[in-house]
């Protein structure tokens, strides 16, 4: 057995050095009634090549989104993720370490963890950002959470354009750990108006920038409304390259950022593992939960990082944690920073651009499709259409034409029929023109 | 022998009056190690006693501090917020928390001297 | 005052540098600026072309100004990461023996496989009819861990270990209410990982603790008394957080269904008995999985992990949304609920870890049910071979046999000036990542060791020799040299009360400049 070193002459020795006769005798406190005393009805080890055999039979009865033109986002994003990304993170000093709980060999972690914080605060325009949290909707589900400590009130409004799923996670909590949602009906044009939902009982307003359907607007006044009654606004983000080219949250007034980083440096992966962002104002530090890096020095005055603030988290706080939150995204994050990294200012706000472009082209393409109509007037790269058909069918359809054609409303939202017409069709930087025109022509065919 | 009194919790009262100054012992400071944060009750609010009304932070611990004694905080040392380190350096001086207004001073009666106290932590340690 | 137990979080003094270089690097130890010392504008690491001209649609909402992101071309991207990560310790690099994380071999195979397009490529919302092969892993993956615990069910959504103990501890709740009864009390062992308290905390429990008996186990009298009718759960971890088993656990399970409770297992230590033992053989109703314990996915720093629970028929109904089905049409994901399942809700996004799946189902098929026994008792093997040749050196405060980690406390350092800190950081300089330290809380300087199965016996030879040699350098009075410790590792003890008085979280672009590259 490959990974295991053990010899047979070495655990002979081992047994007799404890001074037990067999294995047994150190299972000796598991009951009798127990004990599994036949083999498990699981087939027996293989070696590397029947095993790769196997799961790449598996994968091979897949239609991987890179291997035909595909437009989907609702949450996950395809992009081009940049090769030196995937060797670094594939580094095993990266890859098989754990977290960082011994600083002083664990400042590699640590100093991409402070950078990471950076970025996002950057890209967020708020002041300071935590060590990441499981994926989008964990961390917006967390920064309700948040903004009831905060404000010791015990509603928050939910945007029609937040992502069902996200919706759905607040619900979970909401229900279990007792708060209540005013939850707005699906807002695909983007017409909503929170701020009359907002009373002295709210802690919060969650709005989804761009929204799931893909729309953007502009949250300053919503963020006015939020403070003048004493609420926060959060503001969820699932497509953080978007943030490359419209504001950013924190420049309109939100108080807690919670995102998806997924779109930088990690692949779709089937829906996970993603990577939660988290950002807020200082003044509202000790309340934020999951891991904090810190600046700090060594004995010899050396510049070093620590994992900080520690007492608010359930190892310390045990019950009185701010979250039962205790692992992070660390690879993924890692894989953000680089990607980010790489990209740099000016390689960001160009991939911003170009997504933007191959969105507003598209758009512009598949409008002019018969029947089609365009539902979003202000998005980045990501927005709904009207269908003279149900958009499932439209996309299976378009699915055994080996084009993945977005993801029908339905499909989120399954309890609404009235969504039945509506596709959400995203576009990016690896969308050629040629994919989009392919698009646009089999959609004519499958709507004639 | 000071005129200080102590919880079996490891706070300290100084009574001025009519009125308990409240803080946490030496021993409890050394046991926390340096202390980075602490949470003070707001002045005004009415608290009984061996209830958690504050909190003392260091960075591997988080403690609640009860009311020693019932009563009404009328003040609380604001010094603590920018400069957590002072209660290590004076735990029972400059290191005070918050002023109780007391509501029933027969209750500082169920509190140890001095002495009892000293003899209290030794039996822990 | 309650848990008051701090520790030292400061150098104790000032060090000189043991050895100044002009450039700060120390052979190949690297220092290594901040990604936003390295900027220079309009620098990047791609070539992108440029945007064709269109119509914007952003309308008032384009940004404006700059971001403040630094621009660094792909050599010192690709620099900046290495030298980080060479002042990393990882398992690929040596022993790492913390106790409770298991930081066992991660193979690569499984890294090769995640990456496959078939997997890494797929979008979670794609037509079902186009991700069979997906869906069908995450079926095997279940099958997998039915299979080895020997529960009806599994919900794999859970993003962590964590995340799967609010699972759990949700899917309780979710019975209890649906047969109307309001229990509000969940009791805890003081040896649980904080993730315990914390996540009953979190969905409204008063959390209760219940004391260790002198073996370190659960105090089945004290158990016996707490129980009560409005006792909603019990959270226990077996193998227990000391490193023992629960020998009473059926007898613990028999009580708390008897008392109309709900049996939550934290399966964070199922690594040592995987193949031997089946937590339904123990009556238990819900344990979560950590895959990147068990099943070896990567730690990658802190995370992502992935937190499989699995479920008894009693709780099996109220699962979270999604699941995979087997129909006559193929595979498909459940998303909203059918039948007479009654689904508590959603935690997570899509449908969980995939990439973790695909890792966690390489190495299951990989060991096979014969490699996962043979794992399983080479680790419960090496914690106690490690505890045997220790014993007489160290403290252990419970007696053997162990499973899969071995835990000492600080009575052997007794009067030595050495803490459980001091001597964690010697080790360091000695190559070896120090064991978890101050966990579990009910031994006084807990020092708890894992070294896993992955370690040969000349290696666990070499570290139990070196742990001897600290142990009786520590006795012989040398306290200064562990005060020092570390003078070898890329930094010094590090300022920690610093770092938490005067939080600095993020770079400001005011910060001066540090050592130039």
């Amino acid at each position: 057995m490959r990974y295991l070193p053990l010899t047979e002459v070495d655990r002979r020795g081992m047994l007799a050095a404890i001074g037990v006769p067999s294995m047994d005798n150190l299972y000796q406190d598991v009951p009798e009634s127990a004990r599994l005393k036949r083999p498990l009805a699981l087939p027996d080890h293989q070696g590397e090549l029947a095993v790769e055999r196997a799961l790449s039979e598996l994968a091979a009865r897949n239609l991987p989104a890179s291997a035909v033109p595909s437009f989907l986002g609702a949450g996950a994003y395809r992009h081009h993720v940049p090769a030196a990304v995937d060797h670094l993170i594939q580094r095993g000093e990266f890859l098989t370490s754990y977290t960082p709980y011994q600083p002083e060999i664990s400042q590699g972690t640590l100093q991409y963890l402070f950078e990471f914080q950076t970025q996002v605060a950057l890209l967020t325009g708020m002041e300071v950002a935590n060590a990441s949290m499981y994926d989008g909707a964990t961390a917006c589900v967390e920064a309700v959470m948040m903004a009831i400590r905060l404000t010791k009130r015990k509603k928050a409004v939910l945007s029609g354009g937040l992502h069902p799923h996200y919706r759905d996670v607040a619900a979970t909590l909401a229900r279990y750990t007792g708060f209540e949602l005013d939850m707005a009906a699906p807002d695909p044009t983007g017409a909503e108006d929170l701020a009359t939902r907002i009373d002295g009982e709210t802690a919060c307003v969650v709005v989804q920038y761009p929204a799931v359907f893909g729309h953007i607007r502009d949250l300053t006044g919503l963020a006015q409304a939020c403070h003048a009654k004493g609420a926060l606004l959060i503001v969820a983000v699932t497509e953080i390259v978007s943030l490359g080219a419209i504001r950013a949250p924190g420049d309109m007034g939100a108080d807690i950022v919670a995102a998806e980083g997924q779109a930088l440096g990690n692949g779709l992966n089937f829906g996970g593992p993603y990577l939660g962002l988290f950002a807020t104002r200082e003044k509202f530090v000790r309340q934020m939960p999951g891991r904090l890096c810190g600046q700090t020095v060594d004995a010899e005055g050396r510049r070093g990082f620590v994992l900080t603030l520690s007492t608010r988290e359930q190892h310390i706080r045990r019950e009185k944690a701010t979250s039962n939150i205790c692992t992070n995204s660390g690879l993924c994050a890692l894989a953000f920073t680089i990607h980010l990294s790489l990209l740099g200012e000016a390689g960001l706000r160009q991939l911003a651009a170009l997504n933007h472009a191959a969105a507003v082209t598209l758009a512009e393409r598949l409008a002019r499709v018969p029947g089609v109509s365009l539902v979003s007037d202000q998005f980045f790269n990501e927005f709904t259409l009207r269908l003279p058909k149900p958009a499932a069918a439209v996309v299976d359809a378009l699915a055994e034409r080996r084009i993945l054609g977005g993801v029908p409303a339905r499909r989120l939202w399954p309890e609404r029929p009235e969504l039945g017409h509506l596709l959400l069709v995203a576009a990016t930087e690896v969308n050629t023109p040629t994919e989009m025109a392919a698009f646009a022509t089999a959609l004519e065919e499958v709507l004639r | 022998m000071s005129d200080l009194k102590f919880t079996e919790e490891h706070e300290w009262v100084r009574v001025e009056g009519d009125v308990a100054v409240c803080g946490i012992s030496d021993y409890a400071q050394d046991q926390l190690g340096d202390v980075v944060y602490v949470e003070l009750p707001a002045v005004g609010s009415k608290v009984v006693k061996l209830t958690e009304i504050a909190v003392v932070e260091s960075v591997k611990a988080a403690s609640d501090i009860y009311a020693p004694v019932s009563g009404e905080v009328i003040a609380v040392n604001e010094t603590l917020t920018e400069q957590p380190n002072v209660v290590n350096a004076d735990p029972t001086g400059e290191g005070w928390f918050f002023q109780i207004q007391l509501s029933d001073p027969a209750e500082l009666d169920d509190l140890m001297d001095e002495d009892a106290y000293r003899t209290y932590v030794e039996e822990l340690s | 005052m309650t848990g008051m137990e701090g520790r030292p979080t400061r150098p104790a003094t000032p060090s000189a540098s043991a050895t100044a270089t002009v450039s700060g690097h120390r052979g190949l130890a690297m220092e290594q600026p901040l990604i936003f010392e390295l900027d220079a504008p309009g620098r990047t690491g791609v070539d992108l072309p440029a945007p064709p001209p269109v119509a914007s649609r952003l309308g008032a909402l384009a940004r404006q100004g700059p971001i403040g992101l630094p621009g660094l071309a792909e050599p010192q991207v690709v620099r900046h990461y290495t030298r980080l990560s060479q002042k990393n310790y990882a398992i690929d690099a040596g022993l790492y023996p913390l106790g409770s994380c298991t930081m066992k071999h991660n193979p690569r195979l499984n890294e090769r496989l995640a990456r496959l397009p078939g997997f890494a490529d797929l979008h979670p919302m794609q037509p079902t009819g186009t991700t069979q092969g997906a869906l069908e892993l995450i079926d095997m993956v279940a099958h997998w861990l039915k299979v080895l615990t020997g529960m009806p069910a599994v919900a794999l959504s859970p993003g962590a270990g964590a995340h799967g103990e609010l699972c759990g501890m949700v899917a309780i709740r979710a019975a209890l209410e649906d047969r109307g009864d309001a229990r509000r009390r969940v009791l805890v062992p003081a040896s649980a990982h904080g993730t315990n308290p914390a996540t009953a905390a979190a969905i409204g429990y008063t959390v209760d603790e219940l004391p260790a008996d002198a073996r370190g186990r659960v105090d089945l009298a004290a158990l016996t008394a707490k129980l009560g009718p409005d006792v909603a759960a019990i959270m226990l971890t077996n193998p227990n957080t000391c490193g023992v088993f629960e020998n009473d656990i059926v007898e613990i399970a028999r009580r708390v269904h008897a008392a109309g409770a709900f049996f939550y297992c934290d399966g964070a230590n199922f690594n040592a008995i995987v193949g031997r033992v089946r937590p339904g053989d123990l009556g238990i109703d819900a344990m979560h999985i950590n895959l990147h314990k068990t099943f070896s996915t990567p730690h990658g720093g802190g995370g992502p992990g992935s937190g499989p629970v699995v479920l008894s028929a009693a709780l099996a109904p109220f699962a979270p949304v999604p699941w995979v089905v087997h129909g006559d049409k193929g595979f498909r994901l459940v998303e909203t609920g059918e039948g007479d399942a009654k689904p508590f809700g959603r935690l997570k996004g899509f449908h969980g870890q995939m990439g973790m799946f695909v890792r966690a189902l390489a190495y299951m098929l990989s060991h096979g049910g014969d490699g996962l026994l043979q794992a399983s008792s080479d680790a419960v093997l090496a914690a106690n071979y490690v505890l045997a040749r220790l014993s007489d050196v160290m403290s252990a405060p419970y007696p053997g046999p162990c499973m899969h980690e071995c835990l000492f406390d600080d009575r052997f350092l007794k009067d030595t000036g050495v803490t459980t800190l001091d001597f964690a950081k010697a080790m360091i300089d000695e190559g070896y990542h120090p064991m978890t330290v101050y966990f579990p809380l009910v031994v006084h300087g807990a020092m708890l060791i894992e070294p896993t199965e992955s370690e040969s016996k000349d290696s666990l030879d070499r570290f139990v020799e070196t742990m001897r040699a600290l142990a009786s350098r520590a006795k012989a009075g040398d306290a200064a040299f562990f005060h020092e410790a570390p003078r070898l590792a890329p930094r010094r003890r590090l300022d920690e009360t610093r770092a938490a008085r005067q939080p600095v979280l993020r770079w400001r672009p005011t910060a001066p400049p540090q050592a130039a590259e």
